[in-house]
């Protein structure tokens, strides 16, 4: 643990500080969108498609108009007239905003009714009758490509297949020749299936256009606004809507993940309505919806290899990738990278070459996919990589603990140059796998697994030991839609001391409220609490591309130390002339200068402060406040290794989970409380996945669990203990050493559950089970080998 | 998830609820925990034009022990039963089910009346009352009826209800002295409906011969379902192994499971047989004390 610089009383970093955020929550204060009235407001209800691949026949609106409260009801053929059908996807592909003649998914959008109350609109879209012509719907990407399969995306020009790109990282021709030569080579289908973000508040937004003004303002679930509201000048400046005179409000957020990063067809409809009709409309999903329709993730076939010598020196890696992105490519991915961060795939192991390919294909389901708390495709990328290591393991016979410590990159050899292009910033794995080992008793466990495997229990010790790629990002690489990916921070001192932080991120859960506060009294040595953080609304926050990907800390919270020490530097000027000395003589400490050698001779910043309004040098502007963008200029590279220990029941195939212990690595820590909650909730929805979630879509492509009954989210009850520590590796070009941390443990619980699960299973010659790995899963392997006799 | 329009009453009394039903038959649903109801009507999968809220019948509402019966009402909290001093000393195969219904949320509202009336062999007091042989009590127009549990499931989320009526009360006989009951359940998460429920209740002389035995199912046929070859199995052996598994295998195999996201035909017989198993075993241990 390090210690704190500052007192408690200033709050810096590393002090467990309380949320100041949780005050409003626990009270039940907070401003969700949908807590949002506004006078005259109107309610829109969609009307979506029953079929996953469908021609529309006709929409007849008549029933609906007839209902008392029903005012309109928007569809295809409306927005054609203005243009405003069709709008773009964050990767340049193209979405439909409401259909003129066919379905691409079920759960599509088709029509929009707007009524004077939401009991109004949903008897409206009952009401509404749409002739549909179903079709022979593309749902096994696999399939996708082959000859006589239907071409998905006629509304391209001259698209004869639906293949949407190819992608491919590292050296094709070095890597075949490892492969060639190697010892021994292990390959294994993984597949990481669709699932979903699923965060308490589904999506919504009233649009609020206003005839006299010519002015909008959204309030958006959205963990962009400032994108949004430039792509909204972008697609609909064409019927007036300037940038200036478009306002996004992003208020409280109830979770994000990943899945409020895109712009959805009902916000765009929204819109639409309201500067149509002049009135204020709202429109929030219901859960189903969201569900169906929204943000799906992950969805990626993958052919994993290793190469590796006989003493189990790991030499090459291959992954292919089959990439299904449903109806369109709506993933939300920085522009060059199609496949996001997936290269990362070397992990972090010492590889001579490593190739990767991947194949992205359109079928009849719901568009994406997003990066649900995960950097950009790292998760995929992780599971890939930390399953082919048990794989190899297990092939070789060797310990996968004492494997991966082999093949670590090395403490020593940092800054590390993968072979597929990244600059790995800091790390040492050893010793977070060794502080796993230690803390969960590892060689204990071993011996304990041996006698059970003597007796015939199951039992099974999984590892993982991950690395991330977070922190987009470098403007040289990283923008999206043409946006350079940096973040920004403006903060203002009052005369009083107290101040104003404004950033171009935007919470939805992960507490910026505090830990900025605390990134800028670390830097100003004004307490925490006298720094009020404000996020979200595009007219009085500075630009930037808002909070996904672990990026916040990394962009934003280096913002703010940079913007707080043009501050400090202005502050020295002050307090130079107040205590008549040369800014040379003076020193610093969190909340005070004084002079070398007098320490009794001081200032602190709130008298200077004061004196920046009342009694600033002559020729010095008044104030103190300081504005800054920053452009990282690296990404960030937290680690961390997990070990998890299960038992499984041989009647039933349920897998119990007895022990996880998580080791994370996130650089220095603002908050020690902060990323222990980051920890605890990003292993939960790594749990998710890996024993329960799973969006599944019949032959025709409709979905079979599109409600929470089936879909299956772990609660309290089936999460198990988690045991968290930490090492502290600071990041050596972050302004303040740190690295970002929501995302680690989603990203590396999967692998790790699942490699107990398949430990538990290996002596029965099981080298893979694809996640979520379910009872019903374990059982059929159990049956299959003779195990049970259920 | 917004229902369409519905009237809605609140009946201060039984005969006020009764004359009610009378009026809408068919068009009206009462309203007691509404955990399932109420989820249906938002789905728009079921539309009632009336709703009867029962809930101010607290005269429903009771837990008590008469002449070796427990007698409850139809509108007690499955939370009030949870917390019942005579449930847990007198019914322990009705304490085990109790934490496996759902979730403590829902058991703050939810109904045993609600949860029988409902029809629904996914939950999970119908077995247990096929298995303890409860009588229900039905009030209608014409007063009251007894249905002894075994008639009382007649279709797919049919009963022997009529629109008029309303389930005011369960009968439970007290098992006797050598009894033993337990509850197994193997769901995907708490709340779920079971993929394969197994509720076993026996009774043993001082042989240790098994003289009567209630074995039902949940969520693995289109009602729920009593096992009566099995019980006949279990009568008269002394419980040991060999009938227990004799027992288990008629269970496994005459129920009549789906295919759906839980699981294969396959893996649910599988799981009959040896939640079966399980729960006849602690049964038996129960009540050779």
């Amino acid at each position: 643990m390090i210690e704190p610089k500052t007192s408690k009383k200033i709050c810096g970093m590393g002090h467990r500080m309380k949320r100041k955020e949780d005050a409003r929550f626990l009270h039940g204060q907070g401003t969700y969108v949908d807590d949002i009235k506004l006078p005259g407001m109107l309610f829109m209800d969609i009307v979506r498609s029953p079929y996953a691949y469908a021609k529309i026949k006709s929409i007849n609106t008549e029933k609906a108009l007839e209902i008392p409260g029903v005012l309109a009801v928007i569809t295809g053929e409306t927005l054609k007239e203005y243009n405003l059908h069709w709008m773009p996807t964050l990767m340049s592909d193209t979405q439909m905003v409401l259909p003129t003649d066919t379905v691409m998914y079920q759960a599509q959008e088709v029509a929009a009714v707007i009524a004077t109350d939401r009991y109004a609109a949903a008897d409206g879209i009952e009401a509404v009758e749409v002739e549909y012509e179903p079709m022979k719907a593309v749902v096994n990407p696999h399939k996708a490509l082959d000859a006589d399969a239907p071409v998905l995306r006629t509304d391209k020009e001259g698209k004869t297949d639906n293949h949407i790109w190819h992608w491919e990282s590292g050296d094709r021709e070095g890597t075949d020749k490892l492969f060639e030569e190697a010892d021994i080579v292990v390959k294994e289908n993984i597949y990481v299936p669709r699932i979903h973000v699923a965060s308490i508040e589904t999506c919504g937004c009233i649009a609020d256009f206003r005839p006299a003004t010519g002015k909008l303002t959204v309030h958006l679930t959205t963990q962009a606004p400032h994108a949004v509201r430039t792509v909204i000048a972008l697609v609909a400046g064409h019927v007036g809507l300037s940038e200036e005179k478009v306002r996004v409000i992003s208020p409280d957020i109830g979770g994000g993940f990943g899945g409020k990063v895109p712009v959805y067809p009902g916000y765009v409809i929204a819109i639409a309505a309201s500067v149509v009709i002049g009135k204020p409309v709202k429109w929030i999903e219901d859960r189903s919806e969201n569900l169906q329709a929204d943000s799906f993730a992950r969805d990626y076939h993958m052919v994993g290899e290793i190469a590796a010598d006989k003493d189990g020196t790991m030499k090459a890696l291959r992954i292919k990738t089959l990439a299904d992105h449903g109806y369109t490519d709506a993933a939300a991915n920085p522009s060059k990278y199609p496949a996001g961060m997936f290269s990362i795939c070397t992990g972090s192991y010492q590889f001579e070459n490593a190739f990767t390919e991947m194949d992205a294909v359109y079928t009849n389901k719901p568009p994406g996919g997003v990066a649900y708390r995960c950097s950009f495709r790292v998760t995929e990328a992780v599971h890939a990589i930390e399953r082919m290591v048990d794989v190899l393991a297990q092939e070789l016979g060797r310990d996968p603990a004492e494997l991966r410590m082999q093949n670590f990159i090395q403490p020593d050899q940092f800054p590390y140059h993968s072979p597929t292009g990244w600059e790995y910033d800091s790390g040492n794995y050893p010793a977070a796998l060794q502080k796993a080992m230690d803390m969960i008793g590892y060689d204990e466990l071993r011996k304990e697994q041996a006698e059970k495997r003597a007796r015939g229990e199951l039992m099974g010790i999984g590892v993982c030991s991950f690395t991330e790629v977070v922190g987009a990002g470098p403007s040289k690489d990283f923008d999206i839609l043409g946006i350079k990916m940096f973040d920004s921070a403006e903060i203002r001192i009052h005369p009083t001391g107290k101040a104003i932080a404004r950033f171009g991120t935007k919470s939805q859960g992960q507490g910026h409220e505090t830990t900025y506060a605390q990134i800028v009294a670390e830097e100003l040595g004004i307490p925490a609490l006298h720094i009020e953080v404000e996020e979200g609304d595009t007219d009085t926050a500075p630009y930037g591309l808002g909070t996904y990907a672990s990026r916040s800390t990394p962009t934003a919270g280096a913002a703010a130390a940079k913007a707080a020490r043009k501050i400090r530097d202005k502050a020295r000027k002050i307090a130079a002339h107040l205590l008549e000395v040369s800014e040379e003589d003076l020193d610093w400490e969190p909340g005070k200068f004084f002079v070398k050698g007098a320490p009794d001779k001081s200032t602190t910043i709130q008298d200077i402060a004061f004196a920046a309004y009342t009694n600033h040098p002559q020729g010095m502007e008044a104030g103190l406040e300081a504005v800054h963008y920053y452009d990282p200029p690296n990404l960030t590279f937290p680690f961390g290794s997990y070990i998890c220990v299960v038992d499984i029941d041989k009647q039933t195939g349920e897998p119990k989970i007895r022990r996880f212990v998580a080791i994370d690595d996130c650089g220095n820590i603002i908050n020690p409380m902060i990323v222990e909650g980051q920890i605890h909730g990003g292993l939960t929805q790594g749990l998710a996945p890996a024993m329960f979630e799973e969006l599944i879509y019949d032959e025709d492509g409709n979905i079979l669990n599109g409600t929470f009954m089936d879909y299956l989210l772990p609660t309290a009850v089936e999460t198990p203990h988690w045991e968290t520590g930490h090492t502290i590796t600071p990041c050596p070009h972050h302004p303040i050493g740190a690295k970002g941390v929501g995302e680690s443990p989603t990203v590396g619980a999967p692998p790790a559950i699942a490699n107990a699960i398949v430990d538990a299973l290996s002596h029965l010659g099981v080298t893979n089970i694809d996640i979520p790995i379910t009872p019903f899963k374990v059982w059929k392997i159990l049956k299959e080998k003779g195990v049970t006799n259920a | 998830m917004i229902p369409p329009a519905f009237d809605y009453h609140a009946p201060q009394t039984l005969e006020e609820a009764l004359s009610l039903l009378d009026e809408y038959g068919d068009d009206a649903k009462i309203l007691s925990g509404g955990h399932s109801l109420i989820p249906m009507m938002k789905l728009r999968l079921a539309q009632p034009e009336h709703i009867v809220d029962i809930n101010a019948l607290t005269e429903l509402e009771y837990i008590r022990e008469e002449n070796g019966v427990i007698y409850i009402g139809g509108l007690t909290r499955e939370v009030a039963l949870e917390e019942s001093d005579i449930i847990h000393a007198r019914l322990p195969l009705v304490s085990e089910v109790l934490p496996l219904i759902a979730d403590p949320q829902v058991r703050n509202l939810a109904t045993i009346g609600g949860n029988l009336a409902h029809g629904d062999p996914g939950n999970d007091h119908p077995a247990v009352m096929l298995a303890l042989g409860a009588t229900i009590v039905a009030q209608g127009p014409e007063g009251k009826r007894s249905i002894h549990i075994n008639d009382f499931f007649e279709d797919f989320y049919m009963t022997a209800l009529e629109p008029e009526e309303i389930l005011t009360e369960i009968q439970i006989p007290v098992p006797p002295q050598g009894s033993g009951g337990s509850y197994k359940k193997l769901e995907r998460k708490v709340g779920d409906y079971a993929v394969a429920g197994v509720a076993a209740q026996v009774t043993v002389d001082g042989s240790g011969a098994c003289t009567s035995a209630g074995l039902a199912l949940t969520n693995v046929h289109y009602i729920p379902f009593k096992v009566t070859d099995g019980e006949d199995v279990l009568v008269g052996s002394k419980l040991d192994k060999e009938a227990i598994e004799k027992a288990a295998g008629i269970a496994s195999e005459q129920c009549d499971p789906s295919n759906d996201l839980r699981g294969s035909v396959e893996y649910k017989r599988a799981m009959v047989l040896e939640l079966t198993r399980r729960a006849l075993r602690d049964a038996a241990n129960q009540a050779r004390g």
